[in-house]
């Protein structure tokens, strides 16, 4: 029994066109026992970054508080909105900083970055518990159901989705992973972020 | 074995814990109390290790009490709950963590609302309308999701919590027996005797 798989819980994030997705369950539990059908475990950064942290329960509220201290220290001395691409590179910094004694967390984040033409453009990483960055053009995966989130993502994701389609694709995806897996499940929660608005909904899923 | 076990109803937490303090195969005592009144409208109830817990419960108590004589008002449950939850946190990555579990419950007397947080000893933490800690949390917390009902009156909420501990009497190797009950509502705390 590894320290990540001690209160469960997975995260998973999608690129479409011009838009991204990022979906999580909302168990949180004891082992076997579950405690809470209700633990947020993606927490909105600024409009248009959202990021997941899918491990032990504990470092996930400290990590939480502490990237909204650091995020707001970032916009106050900048005086702009922290971009995708630096908040990566600050919560690979934040967890490297622990690397001999970590935090048990592999954050997943979504965004929408500014290109300097002006436009936007779809951005995903995830790094592991001691933040080591990995992009992808087409999906990330962390948490307990992470090797079956791969599967069931690999069958399903195409480039190129609309929002809704996005957000299809997404919800299918994380729903038949967490079926597989008894550590992860208890209900759903899908953002889909497009320039300028941000789709929340919760899936009703299996509660078993 | 310790078990404790905390229910949300309209307008009040009720929190329980039972009250047998014990050493390996041992009962020393079957009268502690171990469901603390942190503030006029919170409860706390803990359980782990023995020294930790009574020692945590005091270093807890006395600084939401700091806290009120120096801002003239209490932390609401949930900046309570939250600041416990750092506590313990912080303790987790020191020398010698505190080992100990707890069931914060209060009454938010801004909102009207009342609030119980399950809250472990990794500083996991967690809004929920039930909850149970121990070995009674493996029946509990299934009984609970059969028979709770968030808008029950407090009459209602206490056969709840009493059907828990008899399922607990009933199934578990070694039962606790008695148990301290005690509830908040707006009108403050009160303990009740089953």
């Amino acid at each position: 029994m590894s320290i990540m798989d001690q209160n469960g819980g997975s995260v998973i994030a999608m690129v479409g066109k011009d838009c991204v997705a990022i979906a999580s369950d909302l168990r949180l539990g004891n082992e076997a026992l579950a405690v809470s059908s209700n633990f947020q475990k993606i927490f909105p950064i600024t409009d248009r970054i959202y990021l997941g942290l899918p491990g032990l329960a504990t470092d996930v509220t400290t990590l939480k508080e502490r990237f909204r201290f650091r995020v707001n220290m970032y916009t106050i001395k900048e005086e702009r909105e922290i971009e995708p691409e630096t908040f990566a590179h600050l919560v690979s910094s934040t967890l490297y900083e622990h690397r001999f004694g970590p935090y048990y967390v592999e954050p997943v984040m979504a965004g929408i970055s500014k290109t300097p033409s002006g436009g936007f453009k779809p951005f995903i990483a995830a790094t592991d518990l001691i933040g080591c960055l990995n992009y992808a053009k087409d999906f990330v995966v962390a948490g307990t159901a992470s090797s079956k989130l791969y599967g069931v993502a690999e069958g399903l994701w195409e480039p190129d989705l609309e929002p809704e389609d996005l957000f299809e694709t997404i919800s299918q995806t994380i729903m038949n992973a967490l079926d597989r897996d008894a550590y992860s499940g208890w209900g759903c929660i899908v953002h889909v972020l497009t320039k300028d608005k941000v789709i929340t909904r919760t899936l009703k899923a299996r509660m078993d | 074995m310790e078990t404790s076990f905390a229910i949300t109803g309209k307008g009040y937490v009720i929190v329980a814990a039972d009250t047998t303090a014990s050493r390996s195969i041992i009962k020393m005592k079957t009268d502690e109390d171990k469901v603390k009144t942190l503030s006029p409208h919170l409860l706390m109830a803990y359980s782990g290790e023995p020294g930790d817990t009574v020692h945590f419960a005091e270093y807890v108590e006395r600084n939401i009490r700091l806290y009120q004589i120096r801002n003239l008002y209490p932390l609401r449950p949930s900046a309570a709950a939250a600041w416990i939850r750092r506590a313990l946190a912080t303790s987790l990555r020191s020398r010698s963590p505190y080992s100990v579990n707890l069931l914060v419950g209060g009454y938010d007397t801004a909102s009207h609302d009342p609030h119980l947080y399950w809250i472990d000893f990794l500083g996991t933490m967690t809004e929920v309308p039930f909850a149970a800690h121990g070995y009674g949390a493996y029946f509990a917390l299934s009984l609970l999701d059969r028979y709770h009902d968030p808008e029950a009156s407090l009459e209602d909420g206490l056969i709840a919590l009493k059907r828990c501990i008899r399922q607990v009497e009933e199934r578990l190797v070694v039962t606790p027996g008695k148990y301290k009950v005690k509830v908040v509502s707006k009108d403050g705390i009160q303990e009740i005797d089953l």
